[in-house]
């Protein structure tokens, strides 16, 4: 079943309002309505061709109008941030975070039109620490949170949703846990964290950190729209780099800080208004995180077309990042070595 | 109207820009020259040297290697965690190794071990022994305790040299892409127990190892080692500190912490690892692993085993030191 009308939340964000254009250029889809509480970027707005966007808060009651007056039948809630990639303040994006899930999907539960549900969630939901396992599949639980952050917001809303799943069992729910988002184009908390010359570490540790380019992450949920059927699935290039990896393939110079320092580090990021450092962050840049995409894969039918290795290659090409260190030089030393001696 | 029928010819293009190559990492496939180019002058073994380690200084510089995604880093392993430890190997404890021919080829096997030593070195002593015997030079991907992945630098080398977290999930899915899987079911109660009991099995965990073995249908391959047990002989357990430091134990050696950093230095104990015949598990029914009591006879059966052929290694030992 093709859907017919569309509603997107968080469009004035990358991912919404991108997936707002792409479904506006569906044929077979009758209307899109964007929704957010700002409007989308100029650029987007270009490519959104006949969607519309409805400035409205998910947290005012408001949008069961908006639901029920345009005869939604699949919502697609993009809005939900468990990573945010600048400093944040706490309380507002939690209620974003949560209260709007809550009223959005008590919406959704009143209008008989909602067939078919997507939430955009995090692998974060997973945590991370010495004691998970070393990759994630969909049943796993969360382990290894902190009780404040934003990725205990994830968690709450993944809540609701099953609530929402349960109440309504004639609605298709599909909710999808990307992992960290890369790309040249797209800001997040790690594409800010290696565009820093000098890049942070904890000394002692280092991550197996598996990316997404913000491209797949797009038609993972273009194609979660569109497709039938419902369920979980973990969303996650191929492949895996280690945190010190990356760092040296995109040319940055690592600087390993003894645990303690961290905190302070972390008040400095946020003050300067570089990256966000909360607690669960660190413990992701210390421990790791891998998810298994088995399911997405055989049940979901998606294969991200970027690998872990290559969407990173494209973030440090596409923001052109120069390296500190040239490696060419070793080669060229190398070569050297091999061939004056006949 | 118009605009929204430009706007997705753009979107395409600009995806097609961004379209990596589709076999970026694997090898590229060189014509076969029809008159081959004479061989390349011999390079003096130093000059061969140095060039590699610059090679690999490069390759870790521009951060150019794959990582499984356990974290294992086998250039990293190949080239710097390993030769010491074979220096230990070749040297210090001259290990003797047999049964290798036990091994799978190239499919996936449980390895199931006595362990012993207050430190891990037993552990690092098999997977040389696994990697510099088998002819596929394979690599033992062992399952260690949390307390290992929570120690900062260990952690960080542990995940690098292709060791996980002694956890279900992750020996099931090791087992099931085909790896060599190593573990030690005594933990902490084999590793840490008094001099006196040495080569005296301790309790084998909850048979976590032989329902893991059973669902994904390997053969468990039990491992006995000789010698791992004299290398710091345990005498006593200082639980005051070991406690203060959040360890299982806190050991006194003869020689440790009587000598201090000297102490710490290991006995040179002649070893012997012997992997014995291994036990098929695909006998079984698919749901065996949800059967308790042949959880229990199997866990019992691989213990019985590396514990009687301790016993008939340890009768043909001579001196625990000359061997």
């Amino acid at each position: 079943m093709t859907p017919k009308v569309v509603l997107v939340t968080g469009v004035g964000g990358y991912l919404g309002g991108h997936l707002a254009a792409r479904l506006a250029a569906n044929p077979d889809i009758d209307r899109v309505l964007g929704v957010d509480t700002v409007p989308p970027y100029r650029d987007v707005v270009r490519t959104m061709g006949r969607a519309e966007f409805v400035r409205a808060d998910i947290r005012n009651p408001l949008i069961a109008k908006v639901i029920t007056s345009a005869n939604v039948d699949t919502v697609v809630h993009a809005s939900l941030t468990a990573l945010p990639p600048g400093p944040t303040r706490r309380t507002a994006l939690k209620e974003m975070n949560v209260i709007g899930t809550m009223q959005l999907l008590a919406a959704c539960q009143r209008a008989p039109s909602v067939r078919k549900l997507v939430v955009k969630s995090n692998t974060a939901v997973y945590g991370a620490g010495p004691r998970s396992p070393a990759v994630f599949t969909e049943d796993d639980t969360p382990k290894d949170i902190s009780s404040g952050g934003p990725a205990k917001d994830a968690v709450e809303v993944e809540q609701y949703v099953r609530g929402f799943a349960r109440r309504r069992p004639d609605v298709e729910v599909t909710l999808v846990r990307l992992t960290n988002l890369i790309g040249p184009r797209v800001d997040t908390v790690l594409t800010r964290y290696f565009a820093l010359p000098v890049v942070p570490t904890v000394l002692g540790y280092d991550a197996r950190i598996q990316l997404l380019h913000s491209e797949d992450a797009l038609a993972v949920l273009e194609q979660a729209a569109l497709r039938e059927g419902g369920g979980v699935f973990n969303v996650g290039g191929d492949g895996v780099l280690m945190l010190s990896q990356a760092i040296r393939r995109a040319g940055r110079v690592q600087l390993p800080m003894p645990a303690a320092a961290v905190p302070t580090a972390g008040r400095l990021l946020r003050g300067a208004r570089l990256v966000d450092f909360n607690p669960d962050h660190v413990r992701y840049l210390n421990y790791g995180r891998v998810v298994d995409t088995t399911r997405l894969r055989t049940v979901f039918g998606f294969t991200p077309r970027w690998t872990t290795r290559q969407a990173f290659d494209d973030y440090v090409h596409g923001s052109a990042l120069r390296p500190v260190l040239d490696p060419s030089l070793l080669a060229a030393l190398e070569s050297r070595v091999l061939r004056t001696r006949v | 109207m118009q605009e929204a029928r430009v706007i997705p010819l753009q979107r395409t293009e600009r995806n097609r820009r961004f379209t990596p190559p589709s076999t970026p990492d694997g090898p590229a496939v060189e014509p076969t020259p029809l008159r081959p180019e004479p061989a390349a002058p011999p390079v003096s073994p130093l000059r061969r040297g140095v060039a590699d380690a610059l090679a690999f200084a490069r390759r870790r510089l521009a951060g150019d290697y794959q990582v499984d995604e356990f974290g294992f880093d086998r250039d990293l392993t190949e080239a710097l965690l390993l030769p010491p430890l074979r220096v230990l190997y070749d040297r210090w404890f001259r290990v003797e190794v047999s049964g290798i021919e036990n091994l799978p080829v190239d499919s996936g096997a449980l390895i199931v071990s006595n362990h012993s030593g207050t430190l891990p070195i037993d552990a690092l002593m098999t997977a040389v022994a696994v990697h510099d015997n088998h002819p596929g030079r394979r690599y033992l991907r062992m399952l260690g305790a949390d307390l290992v992945f929570q120690v900062p630098v260990l952690g960080a080398l542990a995940r690098k040299s292709g060791q996980t977290l002694a956890c279900n999930p992750d020996a099931e899915h090791l087992l099931r892409s085909g790896e060599l899987v190593g573990v030690w079911p005594e933990g902490f109660k084999g590793i840490g127990k008094p001099f006196s009991d040495r080569y005296k099995l301790q309790r084998f965990g909850r048979g976590g190892f032989v329902s893991a073995a059973l669902r994904t249908g390997v053969p468990i391959v039990p491992c006995s080692i000789v010698g791992a047990e004299e290398i710091y002989p345990k005498i006593g357990d200082l639980k005051a500190i070991a406690r203060l430091f959040g360890l299982p134990y806190f050991p006194i050696t003869p020689f440790f912490p009587l000598l201090g950093p000297l102490g710490a230095v290991p006995l040179p104990s002649k070893w012997h690892i012997r992997f014995g015949e291994p036990i098929t598990t695909d006998t079984y029914d698919a749901d065996a692993q949800d059967d308790p009591m042949l959880v229990f006879n199997l866990t019992d059966q691989v213990r019985e085993t590396i514990q009687q052929t301790l016993y008939r290694m340890l009768t043909q030992r001579g001196n625990p030191f000359l061997g």
